[in-house]
C-alpha cells in the first residue's frame, strides 16, 4: 500500500519494457523466415526431372527482368520461367494467404478450430470448378471457382442473418450447412458425369493442387495478397483487442460489428482468390497459426506476418514434395499438407492439453 | 511535481450524470427511466438484488450497449456523442469474469488498455510501455508481469483486468461485480485499491452484491430495484434496516463496525418453511 501511494506522484516506469526479450525473439524468427523463404523458393525451382542450379535460376530470373542474358538454353529457361517459377510463387502466395486467413478466422470467431473454409468457401469453389470441368460452363476455372466461393459466402451470410442478429456462432453453423449442401451437389455432379481421365482432374482439384499454376494464377494470387492480405496483416492490433471478447473490445473503443464484418469479408476474398487458383488445400489455415503461436506468442501484430511467412515456406515445400515424391506422377498437394498437418495438429493438441 | 502517467492530472469537474435512461432487451423493459449521479472522485456502489438491472445499466453507462432513451453525461460531455476512441480514453469498463483463450502474459493483457491511444498500425511507444508498467504497479501485479494470464487465480486476474482498465487512463471506472468469486482477502484488497483510486480523482462505480463490502468501502450507493432507482445517497443514510427489508426482502440490523466506525449489516436468519 505505502509503495503504491508513494509512487502515485512520480513516473517510476522503467522504459526498458519486459517485452524486449519477446521482441528480439520475434525479430530473429522473422529474419530467419524471410531468408528461409528465399532459399526455399530457389531450391524448389531447382528440383525436378530437369536439374537446374540455383545460380542458373537467378540468372534466368534476372534475364527476364531485363538484366543480362539467361545462362540457360531456351528449353530449360522455359522450364524455369514458364513452369517452375510461377508455380512456386503461387505456392508461396497461397500458403501465406491461407495461413493468415486461418489465423484471422480463429481470432474473429474465437474458435481455435476455425479454418479459412469455415464459411463454405471451399465447397462453393469446388462447385464452381466442377461446373467448368464437368458441366462445361464456359468460364475460366479460377473465375468460376471464385464465383462459387462468393456465392457460398453470400448464402452463408443470408442464412445466418435469417436466424436473427448475425453472431459468429450462427455464421459458423450457417457455413456448415452451406458447405454440406454444396459438397452434396458437387458429389452428385461427379457421380453422374465423371468418366476416366476427368476423374483424376476433378479429384486433383478437389484435394488442392498447384499443377496448373502459371503466370495468370500468380497475378490472381498476388493481387489478392496486395488487396486483401496486406491490410489484414496490418490489422493485428485490432484483432488483439478481441482477446477478451466483444464487450471488452467495445470498451477499448473498437467498432466491434464493423470490424468483424470487414475482417471476415476481406478474409473471405483472400481465401476465395487462393481457392480459385489452387483448389481447397486443407490444414494450412488450421494448423500453421497454432504452430506459429507457439513460436512467437498469440499477439497478432507479430503473429500475422510470421504466419504468412511460415505458410509460404510450408506450402512451397509441400508442393515440391507433391510433384517429386512419386515422380513422374504428381500428388495433389492437399494430400501432402493433410499428411503433414494432421499429425502436427495432434501434436499441438497434446501439447495444449499438457500445458493447461 | 511530476504528473502520474496513469492517474488523472486534475480533478474532474463534473461526475457521472444519467437521466431518464431506459433500456429494453428483446422487448422487455430492463431499466425504466433511471436517474442517477456519481460525484467525481468518489467510489460508489451500484446495489440491488439479482435481476434488478445492475449489469445492464453498467454496460450502458460504459457505452458498450446502447440505451433506448435517456442521456448519460460525464465531465459535462454526452458520452454517446463522443468518438469511440475518445470515450475509451475517458471511460474504462471491467466486465464480470472476462477471460481469453489466448496465452497472453499479464503485460500483454494490460497493454490492450492502450488500444484507444494507438493508431491501427503504430507501434507501442515508450510512453505506452511506461503507462502499462505503471498500471501493473498500481494494481500490485508487478511480480506477475510476465506470467500467463490464464494461469492466475481469480483475484489475480481481477487485478490484471483492473490494470488493463487503468492503462486506458480513465477518469471514470465502471466495474461489474469485481469481487465475484474472490476470497475475502482478495475482495478486500480489490476494493481498497478502488477506494484509493477514487482519492486520486478517478470516479469509480462498481456493481456489488455484498452490502457489507459496499458499506465498508463506498462513500455513496445507488440501489436499484426492478430497473428503477429505489434509493441513492451517502452509504450511511441509504443502507438502513428498512431498505434491506424492502429491496432484498430480508430482515437485518445495521450495526457499527468497531474497527472502522462504518456500518455493518447483520442479517437475520430466514424462517424456514
Amino acid at each position: 500500500m505505502t509503495t503504491r501511494r508513494g509512487a502515485t506522484r512520480s513516473i517510476r516506469a522503467d522504459k526498458s519494457s519486459a517485452d524486449d526479450g519477446g521482441r528480439t525473439r520475434r525479430t530473429i524468427v522473422a529474419i530467419v523466415m524471410v531468408v528461409l523463404l528465399f532459399v526455399s523458393l530457389t531450391f524448389a525451382i531447382t528440383v525436378g526431372p530437369t536439374t537446374i542450379t540455383p545460380i542458373d535460376v537467378w540468372g534466368s530470373v534476372a534475364h527476364h527482368l531485363g538484366l543480362g542474358t539467361s545462362p540457360l538454353p531456351e528449353l530449360r529457361d522455359g522450364i524455369v520461367w514458364q513452369l517452375r517459377l510461377p508455380r512456386v510463387l503461387t505456392a508461396a502466395a497461397v500458403g501465406a494467404g491461407l495461413a493468415v486467413s486461418g489465423a484471422v478466422m480463429q481470432a474473429v470467431t474465437r474458435n481455435p478450430l476455425a479454418d479459412p473454409y469455415l464459411l463454405g468457401l471451399s465447397s462453393g469453389a469446388s462447385l464452381g470448378a466442377v461446373a467448368v470441368l464437368l458441366l462445361g460452363a464456359s468460364l475460366l476455372l479460377p473465375i468460376a471457382a471464385f464465383l462459387g466461393a462468393m456465392l457460398a459466402l453470400g448464402l452463408t451470410l443470408l442464412l445466418a442473418s435469417s436466424l436473427g442478429r448475425i453472431t459468429p456462432s450462427r455464421t459458423v453453423l450457417a457455413g456448415i450447412a452451406v458447405s454440406a449442401l454444396a459438397s452434396a451437389i458437387t458429389s452428385l455432379v461427379i457421380f453422374w458425369t465423371v468418366t476416366g481421365d476427368s476423374y483424376r482432374e476433378i479429384l486433383g482439384w478437389l484435394l488442392g493442387s498447384l499443377a496448373g499454376a502459371r503466370w495468370p494464377e500468380v497475378a490472381i494470387a498476388y493481387s489478392a495478397i496486395l488487396i486483401a492480405g496486406v491490410p489484414i496483416v496490418l490489422s493485428g492490433r485490432v484483432l488483439d483487442s478481441f482477446a477478451f471478447g466483444d464487450v471488452s473490445a467495445a470498451a477499448l473503443g473498437v467498432n466491434v460489428q464493423r470490424t468483424r464484418w470487414l475482417l471476415l469479408g476481406t478474409t473471405a476474398l483472400l481465401t476465395g482468390a487462393m481457392v480459385s487458383v489452387s483448389g481447397s488445400i486443407g490444414f494450412v489455415g488450421l494448423v500453421l497459426p497454432h504452430a506459429v503461436r507457439l513460436m512467437v506468442g498469440p499477439r497478432h501484430r507479430a503473429l500475422l506476418p510470421l504466419t504468412a511467412l511460415v505458410g509460404a515456406v510450408f506450402l512451397v515445400w509441400a508442393d515440391t514434395l507433391a510433384r517429386t515424391l512419386f515422380d513422374p506422377r504428381e500428388l495433389p498437394v492437399g494430400i501432402v499438407t493433410a499428411l503433414i498437418g494432421a499429425p502436427v495438429f495432434a501434436l499441438l493438441l497434446a501439447r495444449r492439453k499438457a500445458s493447461s | 511535481m511530476t504528473a502520474d502517467p496513469v492517474l488523472p492530472a486534475t480533478g474532474v469537474s463534473d461526475g457521472l450524470e444519467a437521466s431518464r435512461v431506459t433500456i429494453r432487451l428483446d422487448g422487455t423493459l430492463i431499466i425504466d427511466g433511471v436517474d442517477c449521479t456519481v460525484e467525481p472522485g468518489t467510489f460508489s456502489a451500484l446495489l440491488g438484488p439479482n435481476g434488478a438491472g445492475k449489469s445492464t445499466l453498467l454496460s450502458v453507462l460504459a457505452a458498450v450497449e446502447k440505451a433506448d432513451s435517456g442521456n448519460i453525461r460525464f465531465g459535462g460531455a454526452e458520452l454517446r456523442e463522443m468518438h469511440r476512441r475518445q470515450r475509451a480514453r475517458t471511460v474504462a469498463f471491467v466486465e464480470q469474469e472476462a477471460t481469453t483463450e489466448l496465452a497472453l502474459t499479464v503485460r500483454d493483457v494490460v497493454a490492450l488498455g492502450r488500444t484507444p491511444y494507438q493508431s491501427l498500425w503504430s507501434d507501442e511507444g515508450p510512453d505506452d510501455a511506461a503507462i502499462v508498467t505503471r498500471a501493473i504497479e498500481l494494481a500490485d501485479m508487478a511480480p506477475f508481469a510476465s506470467r500467463n494470464f490464464v494461469n492466475l487465480s481469480g483475484g489475480e486476474r481481477q487485478r490484471v483486468l483492473l490494470a488493463k482498465a487503468l492503462a486506458q487512463q480513465p477518469e471514470l471506472l465502471l466495474l461489474d461485480e469485481p469481487t465475484n468469486h474472490l476470497d475475502v482477502s482478495a475482495q478486500l484488497s480489490v476494493l481498497a485499491l478502488l477506494a484509493e483510486l477514487a482519492t486520486t480523482g478517478v470516479t469509480v462505480l462498481a456493481a456489488l452484491h455484498d452490502l457489507n463490502l459496499a458499506a465498508a468501502y463506498c462513500d455513496h450507493v445507488v440501489v436499484l430495484r426492478n430497473g428503477r432507482v429505489y434509493a441513492a445517497g451517502p452509504t450511511r443514510s441509504v443502507l438502513t434496516q428498512e431498505l434491506v427489508r424492502d429491496v432484498y426482502g430480508v430482515e437485518a440490523s445495521v450495526l457499527e463496525n468497531p474497527m472502522t466506525g462504518r456500518p455493518v449489516i447483520a442479517f437475520s436468519p430466514l424462517a424456514l418453511g
